[in-house]
Formats: structure tokens, sequence, C-alpha cells
């Protein structure tokens, strides 16, 4: 059945509500790819057990209310799910196998999904190009040696390589939409608070947001709907109702105003990046779209706020990790202060030990006000040049991503060329923004490029709508010749 | 120079994460270079501006007063790499 | 004449003023934790009462509880402090094994109350103790280091129940007032019900600020802070000893440390904490898992409208109403509970009995039973109608004290009592009469004796009369008699 390697989850779903294809079929399927997906490095857990006989249970039922009937689904190890372990990337949860379920998960499950396994990721989701995860690197499938992206660098290659037919993410800089930019898939980081971060391990808390990644901007829709939502559990979880992303997608482009930020334009940016964005100007365009130049004036301020903040909130959510309560703990050290500092020094990657390090200085004594706080005021900021832009235009475009996939070890040793990555990125997630990157384009080699589209908070619709109608008049194609099997 | 290496030493101190000679060379590094680049902030002028103190436009929602968490000694204790029937065990904090 | 203030570490050249200022950790009365919804139940077996959030598993996030919130306000409003209708929760971050997190969280630089102050009444006259803040933080859990000698024990019972916190301004100035103020600060909570004060259980300890400098010194010294006191005593005792180290190292020509202390109960003194380490760089930041808390002013007026009449001003009014004095007016309206069986008794019944009986004879009684007033064997009811019985002749004093202990064993009401163990006075004069003669005809030698000067024969003759009548004879009516018939 390897068409259904080439079809869309909407699709697979209509089969099984059709009942051409049972949950089970499904379940082989994926798992037969999966297993031969084992170069990809993509999957940190699988549990094949469990998911055919999640599966046979669907077939018995046959409920098909939900979303997603019976359809197997693969998602970030940074999502705890109960009773399968969860690792976040990291040795320090090696083994830990949480009681619980993270709400979002749930969601997928109440839907009717049911778990293919989890994915591999940058450790803690601090990366971008998912070289950082203790489970080893994942590969590009476009190309052996070729980064997919990071932090949910398995979720993308598990997506594109078809070793699960849709799957989540998280977005704290980027971590959705640079991935799904480097292999050729949709992914859309939702407006901050709009889906629930119970149960997910956290990062940067004010930054967090899980968010699908799918094949097309109609699954896009559909898994957007399946996991958003109000949980009170959450605090920080937006109360509202629910949309039906799925149900009211429509091709959108005519009257829209597009705005086109200046400083989105860096120095020595990629000719084929330039291009890229060109032509998704140009389909706008074409399609009746009212294109806006726009300022955004303190978008290079972005990554250094990041880079300031994501830490500070890193190292305190990161002291946890203290070998006590679960997970990794060092055989060396005498008393108690020493078990802390061995567990975490074997326990954290370099990247991850990085970042607690930076995060816990800039909120140090006598540092605090320089770089914590001042970030802070930045951060306002980047929002109010956001504000002020959605009083002009409904949607803003930039590209996803200043370069395409880069081999694997090429910006291993140089934090900030890893950082610059995400500089389209990550000023969406100061401003808690909903935003969404297509394919829109290849470069040179033949690999994958994409667009981003920004909206107001609470927007996803008018994005998706927008991407809907713009993923049609690019019509990108990507066949893989699944090398890796 | 935005941090030296005693810095560095306490940083890693407080943030309870050991680090032998050659690492505490390389994260020194890095750790300059990361804010050399965080540098730039301080071209900005934000005596003005208030912090952002929260990404979403709301207050904190409150829940009521009742107990429906708790008795779950083992799952709470299930993960622990050193416990026993009752309690987290740990090494004693040298005094 | 009042008494003088004069608490001073006294040495051959120096007179040494103590600065104290006080942060008082009160457990807020609610049933769940601040941030999690297991139970805050004291006494349970360990790690029952965790949830995942108090034990910080991965993507657990705190919702916070607003009967939390509602007791702070209430709290600050009895401080006759401002309240914040914008306060902002923070993160304290440092390691240690009974803070899961990692991280405490707490209020840093926006706390829910402001400003507010408590007046103590003082040997020597009303003192006025400023409040600097309240605000709400989470408990931490327990560490047992006695179990093993090699390792500790940690539950985390404890951790995430609510606080409050009260920082006091250094106006504090003796033992004494220490002392005077954390009962105000208790009976202050127990009458609005925000925290039960109950320190053998810990739900009220504090940590201890002490300086010292010269009589007439305007310049604060170096402080100390002694942590985790958590009975009254121990926080006279820690005060004196440090005060005295301070004055002693000062005098030596050596420099105070500022630094933490424990106090050694035993050998009653202070000892440094040896965490030395860059210790205690909080690296305080807002905490991202929640947003501000914000109040309203309709919310605050409500609380406000709810509250019980304050210690304070029920002293002012007992004092002014009922003529007490201000010690009896404190016993008085040292708890709600006190002040409500005192109120209820003086309904029907004469005041001044009421104080004398509540004070001495309940209260003994209540102490020696180890019970709450709630909880009398006696009720106020009951009470009112055997003062009444007092009041009206039926029954003296002394009887009444026999009467009051049938009562306390029965619960029964005094008339049933006095009717079945034919305790009524004895107030017929006839009958009196004849006790008196009687007892002045067997006694017809001290009757000289008492004629002659031997005044203090007449005892013995009142003494006598009682015993023939088991007690019963009226007394007044007694003297009458008596003395009518010496006379002859």
């Amino acid at each position: 059945m390897n068409d259904l390697n080439d079809i869309s989850l909407s699709e697979i779903i209509k089969l099984v509500k059709s009942k051409k294809i049972s949950s089970l079929d499904l379940a082989n399927h994926f798992i037969n790819n999966i297993k031969k997906g084992k170069k990809l490095n993509s999957f940190i857990t699988t549990c094949f057990d469990q998911t055919i006989k999640d599966s046979k249970n669907f077939d018995k039922k046959q409920n098909f209310d939900g979303l997603l009937p019976g359809i197997p689904i693969a998602v970030k190890d940074l999502f705890c799910t109960k009773n399968i372990k969860t690792t976040a990337g990291s040795k320090i949860l090696e083994n830990f196998v949480p009681t619980y379920e993270s709400t979002v998960t749930n969601n997928l499950w109440k839907e009717g999904a049911i778990l293919l396994g989890k994915l591999n990721c940058d450790e803690f989701a601090m990366g971008s190009s998912n070289e950082t995860s203790f489970f080893g690197n994942v590969i590009n499938p476009l190309e052996n040696n070729f980064v997919p992206g990071g932090s949910s660098g398995g979720s993308a290659t598990a997506l594109a390589a078809s070793l699960t037919p849709a799957t989540i993410g998280t977005d704290t800089g980027g971590s959705i939409r640079q991935p799904a930019s480097f292999t050729g898939t949709v992914g859309l980081k939702p407006t901050y608070g709009l889906c629930s971060r119970w149960g997910i391990v956290a990062f940067a808390s004010s930054l967090d947001q899980a968010g699908p990644m799918t094949k097309n901007v109609e699954d896009c829709a559909l898994m957007l709907e399946a996991i958003s939502g109000y949980d009170k559990k959450d605090s920080t979880s937006i109360n509202r109702k629910k949309e039906n992303y799925s149900k009211n997608l429509k091709r959108t482009i005519k009257g829209i105003k597009i705005g086109i930020p200046k400083e989105y334009r860096v120095d020595n940016m990629p000719k084929e990046i330039e291009q890229l964005w060109k032509n998704g100007i140009d389909i706008l365009k074409k399609s009746g779209a009212k294109i806006i130049d726009i300022s955004l004036p303190h978008t290079k301020y972005a990554l250094p706020t990041y880079y300031i903040v994501a830490p500070a909130e890193a190292s305190s959510n990161l002291a946890r990790y203290d070998g006590i309560k679960y997970g990794y703990r060092s055989k060396k050290g005498n008393n108690l202060i020493e078990m802390y500092e061995h567990t975490r020094a074997e326990g954290f990657g370099d990247e991850v030990k990085r970042r607690v390090l930076i995060g816990t200085y800039v909120l140090s004594s006598g540092y605090y006000d320089a770089y914590y706080l001042k970030a802070q005021k930045v951060r306002k900021l980047i929002k109010v040049d956001f504000d002020n832009s959605f009083k002009e235009v409904d949607a803003i475009l930039t590209p996803s991503t200043p370069s395409s996939a880069f081999k694997i070890g090429e910006k291993a040793n140089d934090p900030i060329s890893m950082y610059l990555n995400d500089i389209f990125t990550v000023p969406v997630n100061l401003a808690g923004l909903p935003a969404i990157s297509i394919p829109a384009g290849k470069d040179h080699k033949g690999h994958p490029l994409g667009l981003q589209l920004i909206s107001k908070e609470l927007e996803e619709q008018k994005i998706l709508n927008i991407a809907f109608a713009m993923e049609k008049e690019i019509d990108f194609k990507q066949s893989l010749n699944r090398w890796w099997e | 120079m935005p941090i030296d290496k005693n810095q560095v030493k306490k940083v890693a101190k407080l943030s309870r994460i050991s680090l032998d000679d050659s690492k505490l060379e390389s994260l020194s590094k890095d750790l300059v270079s990361i804010l050399n680049f965080v540098e730039q902030l301080n071209k900005l002028d934000t005596n003005e501006i208030k912090p952002l103190t929260s990404i979403i436009d709301k207050s904190l929602d409150t829940r009521d007063d009742t107990v429906s968490d708790g008795q779950i000694k083992d799952q709470i204790l299930k993960n622990s790499p050193e416990k026993n029937e009752d309690f987290f065990i740990v090494p004693k904090v040298v005094d | 004449m009042k008494d003088k203030f004069d608490y001073f570490i006294k040495t051959e050249n120096n007179k040494w003023e103590v600065i104290i200022g006080l942060e008082v950790h009160a457990q807020v009365t609610s049933k769940s934790k601040l941030f999690s919804s297991s139970s805050t139940k004291f006494g349970e077996k360990p790690n029952t009462q965790v949830s995942l959030v108090d034990s910080a598993f991965p993507g657990m996030l705190p919702v916070i509880n607003k009967f939390c919130i509602e007791q702070a306000v209430k709290t600050g409003l009895g401080l006759n402090a401002k309240i914040n209708l914008r306060s902002i929760f923070d993160r304290k971050n440092y390691f240690y094994a009974d803070l899961p997190a990692g991280y405490q969280i707490s209020q840093y630089k926006n706390p829910i109350v402001g400003e507010g102050s408590v007046t103590l009444d003082m040997p020597y006259g009303t003192k006025k103790v400023g409040i600097e803040r309240l605000h709400l933080e989470q408990d931490a859990g327990k560490s047992i280091h006695d179990l093993s000698p090699d390792n500790t024990f940690v539950d985390l019972n404890r951790s995430g129940v609510a606080l409050m916190e009260i920082v006091s301004k250094p106006d504090l100035r003796s033992p004494d007032e220490v002392n005077s103020y954390v009962k105000k600060l208790r009976t202050i909570m127990r009458y609005l019900g925000t925290c039960d004060g109950n320190m053998q259980e810990g739900s009220l300890r504090a940590d201890v600020n002490v300086s010292v400098r010269k009589q007439g010194e305007k310049k604060f010294g170096t402080r100390c802070e002694i942590k985790n006191v958590n009975s009254i005593k121990f926080m006279e005792m820690a005060i004196e000893s440090e005060a005295k180290r301070q004055v002693e190292l000062i005098e030596s020509g050596k420099k105070i440390e500022q630094e933490t202390r424990l106090f050694d109960t035993k050998k009653n003194e202070t000892r440094s904490m040896r965490s030395k380490e860059e210790a205690h760089d909080y690296r305080y930041f807002p905490d991202p898992d929640l947003l501000p808390l914000v109040i309203k002013q309709s919310f605050v007026d409500n609380l406000k409208n709810e509250l019980p009449e304050l210690p304070d001003k029920k002293k002012e009014r007992f004092i002014n109403k009922f003529k007490l004095t201000p010690y009896e007016a404190n016993v008085l309206i040292s708890e709600n509970n006190i002040s409500e069986y005192f109120e209820e008794v003086i309904k029907t019944a004469d005041i001044k009995l009421a104080k004398n009986w509540i004070i001495v004879e309940l209260f003994a009684v209540l102490n020696d039973k180890n019970l709450d007033i709630k909880d009398s064997p006696v009720s106020s009811k009951n009470l009112a109608n055997l003062l009444n019985l007092i009041s009206s002749g039926e029954i003296s004093g002394k009887i009444a004290k026999k009467v009051f202990e049938l009562m306390v064993q029965s619960g029964d009401e005094p008339s049933k009592i006095i009717k079945d163990k034919g305790l009524q006075q004895q107030s017929d004069p006839k009958e009196l009469e004849k006790i008196v003669k009687n007892v002045l005809e067997k006694n017809l030698d001290k009757i000289t004796q008492y004629k002659a000067g031997k005044e203090k024969l007449y005892g013995f003759f009142v003494g006598e009369v009682m015993k023939a009548s088991s007690g019963k004879a009226n007394p007044k009516l007694v003297n009458d008699i008596l003395k009518k018939e010496l006379k002859k």
C-alpha cells in the first residue's frame, strides 16, 4: 500500500471512514515504514504491540465520530505519554515513564488517533538541527547527511518520510516551522495559549507552544482543531470557544492585505531565498492580494532577546532535573550538592549546559537588569511592532529560514551560526503570534524552502486560508527515493 | 570580555553543574561569544519602556479550594532512582 | 504609673539597643495547596498529600487557589494594610532536596499586600509596629536527617502548602515586644480564620532578624537572620542570645558578618548555617507559568464588609461598654470564641460575675482538660444561669463553685443540680436564727473570749454556722444574725 505514503492525512481519513482501509492496515503500514526507516533515526521509542492492539480495538468499535478515527500518529518526545517512555531527547530522562498524559496528546486520542511512537528531537527542544539529542542525530529524508532542522527534527523527518501520516511538535523559537521548511512539509505554531502546555516537558514557558506538522494545509487545519482548546490546568491557556479550522478552511487571498517587512531582508541573504520570497509575493499579487511594505523596526534585536529570555526560563525549568524524583542520577558524589553537580553534568548535553549557564547568568544578581529586564523590554517593543503593523495588514509574509537544510556537523561548533537559523521565526514566538510555514520552492540542490505567514493573535484561520490558497498556486511537489530503506 | 572563567565557575556552581577543566574552557568560550552576541540590546534605549509581563492579555484564573489530588504515593515515588516505600532518599548535605 | 521600656544589653561601658524585625510565615487555612489541589492536612503518612504538580514532574503547571488569595487580602485588611490590586508571582531559585522544582513560587517586588501596622499593648504604653508587606508563597517539603546515618529522607507532603509571609519593619526592641507582636498577629489571623496559628504543628513560624546598636545611635547595625524559630519562647531566647553574641563581638573589636543562623535550643545559642557558597542568589524573575494576579476593588470591599470585629476594636468596646480592665479585656478578646462566649453570658448575667467566673473558674477547667472554649463542658447558657442564681441569692458563691464542678462533670444545667443535690442556699431567717443560736449555745466560752477582744473568733462562729448548715447558709444573713446575737 505504497500510495499511503503519498496521500494526505485527510485522504487517509476518508479511506478509513469509507471502510476502504482499517486502522490495523494503517498501523501495519506505518510500522513497516518505521522498521525500514531506522537509518533516519527519527524515533526514540516505538510501541508497536500497543499500536497494533489499539488499532484492533478501534476496528472492533468503529467509532468514526472523532476527527482522527483510528489514525496512528507519532509525536515529538517532548509530550508526556502515559506509560510510554518520554525522554525529551535527553540522557537525564532516558528511562522516564510518565504516569500521566499531556493534554494535547490526550486530545489526539480523544479524537480517535492512536500512538505510533515518540519522535526524536533536540535535547529539551534546544537546537535547530536535531544534532543535540542524546539519542543521536536525525537525518533529513531529502538527502543523507543533511539535517532536518530542529528541535522537532524527528517529527519533520518521520512526516516527510511517511513514517507517520501527521505529527505534532513544539515551537519555542521556530522548532516546528524551521524543520518544516527544511523537509518540505507544513508546520504551524499557534498563538501562545491556544494549545495547552500541561504535560509538555517545559523549555521556555512564555514561548513554548505545541503545533501540528503535516503534509499539507488541509491536514494542518484538521490537526490544529484536534489539539487546540482551553485547559484549566494551564494558567496560560486561553479560555475561548474552540474553532472549527477544518470546516472553515477556504482559499482566501482576494482583497487580503499582506505585509512585507523590510527588516527581514537581511544582509547577505541568499539569492534563492530572495527569489522564493518574491515568488510568494507574486503569487499573492496574482491572486488579488494587496502587497504593502511594512516596517518591524526591532526585528534585528529579536534573536539576542530570545537568547536571553529562553535560556533564563530554561535554566529555571530545568532545575527540577536533580536525580531525586525521576530520571538519571549519577553514581558519583558523596553528598547532596556533589550528587546534583555530577547528575546534571552527566545527564545534560553541551547545548543544554550552555543555555542553562547563560540563563543562570542573565538572571543573577547584578546582571538581571542589564540582561533579563532589558530583554523583556525589547520584547515589548517587538510585540508593539507587530501590533502596529496588523493595523494595516491582515498577515505578514516572510521566508521561513535563511537557507535550506545544511550538512550534519556544518554548524555544530558555532553556537551563534546555529542560532541564526531562527532569525525569521524567533520574533513570532516573542510576540506570541501564530505563524505557518509552507513549502514554497527548492534551492539549487533540490532541497525544499519554506515561506512563513504570520497573523495577529488568534487568527489561525486567516493564515490557514491564505496558506491553503497559496499552496494550490505553488503546487509544491516532493518525491523521495526512500534511500534509507 | 563579558564573562571570565571564574564567573563561569560561579555560574556553574549556582546551576549545580560540575565542569572539568576542559569543559570549563570550551563552555567559557561559548558563553563569551553568546554574551557578545546578546550585548547588541544595549544599543537600544529602553528607559521609558515597561517590560512585557505577560504575553496574553488576561489576568490569572483561579480555582476553588477543593481537595481533588494527591493520595498517589506509588506514582510519585515510582520513577525515583532511590527511594523506599515512603520516602525519596538522597545523600546528606555535608555540614 | 506605667513601667518604662528598659530592655538593653548592658555591658560595663555601654547600653546596647536591640533592633528586631520578624518575617512570620503563617500557613493559610486552605484545604488544598496554593497551586495544586492536594490536601494540606497535617500529620498524614509521608508523600500521600502529594500531586504531580507538588513534586514538579515534567510538564506540570501551577493553578492558583482562590481561597488563599481571599485569606491574604483579609489578613492584609486585619493589618490595616494597603491591598495591591495587581501583584506578580516570582520564582525564587535555589536547590534543595525538599524543593522539587528547584524554585519556590513566591512574590518579590509586587506583593499582594503592602504597608500596614499592628498595635501592641505593652506595660509602658501602646506600641505601633509597622508591617512592611505580606505576600503569598509555597512552603517546601520536609527533609528528615535522622532516620539514616548516610542519607536524608524526603517527604513532600508540605511542599506547595500556602504560606502568608508577613514582614515587619525593624520596629521591635525586646523579646517581650516580639512575644506580644507574634501573639497579636496570631490573634488577628485566628479572628479572621486565615491561619490557625498552631505553632506546634508548624502553622506559624518566624525568621528573626537581629542587630544591635549603642543606645542613642541612629544607624542600624549589621543584622543576622535566625531562621525557622517555631515557638515564641525560643524566639525570646534566640533574640537574647544573639544580641549578646553581637555585642560581645563588637565590643571585642570584631565585625558582625551578615549571615543566616540557626537557634540551637539545647545550647541556647545561635550558630551559623554553613551554606557559604554564592548562597542565596535567588535570581528572582516573574513566573512565566502564571499571569499577573489582578483583583477588583469590589472583591476587596466585599471581603472588608464580611470581616468580623477585629481584636483592637473589640477590646476598646469591651473596656468602654463593659467597664473591663485592659487586662480583663485582653483575656476575653484573645480568641473570637472566648469573646463570643462572654457576650452570650452577659446577655442575661451580671458582667462582674461573668468576667471573673470565665477568666478564673472556666479557664482553669479548660486548661486542665486541654479544651478549647468551643468545646466547653459548661455552655454559656448554663453558666449564665448559674451566675443568676448567685445574683438572686439562691446559692452562695461557695456553693456555686461546687455546683460548677458538678456542671463540668455532667453538663447539666445548674437548677437541676441544685435541686437534685439539695444545695439551695438557706435564707430563711428563722431557720438561720435557730442554727446560730445553737452554735453560740455550744460555744459559750468562746463568746466570752470574743467579747473580751479576741475578734478573730468571729470567723470561727461563721465557720461553725456554715458547717452546721452544710455550707448552705446565706452568708449575709448569717452575718446580720450573728452580729445581733453577739451583741446580746
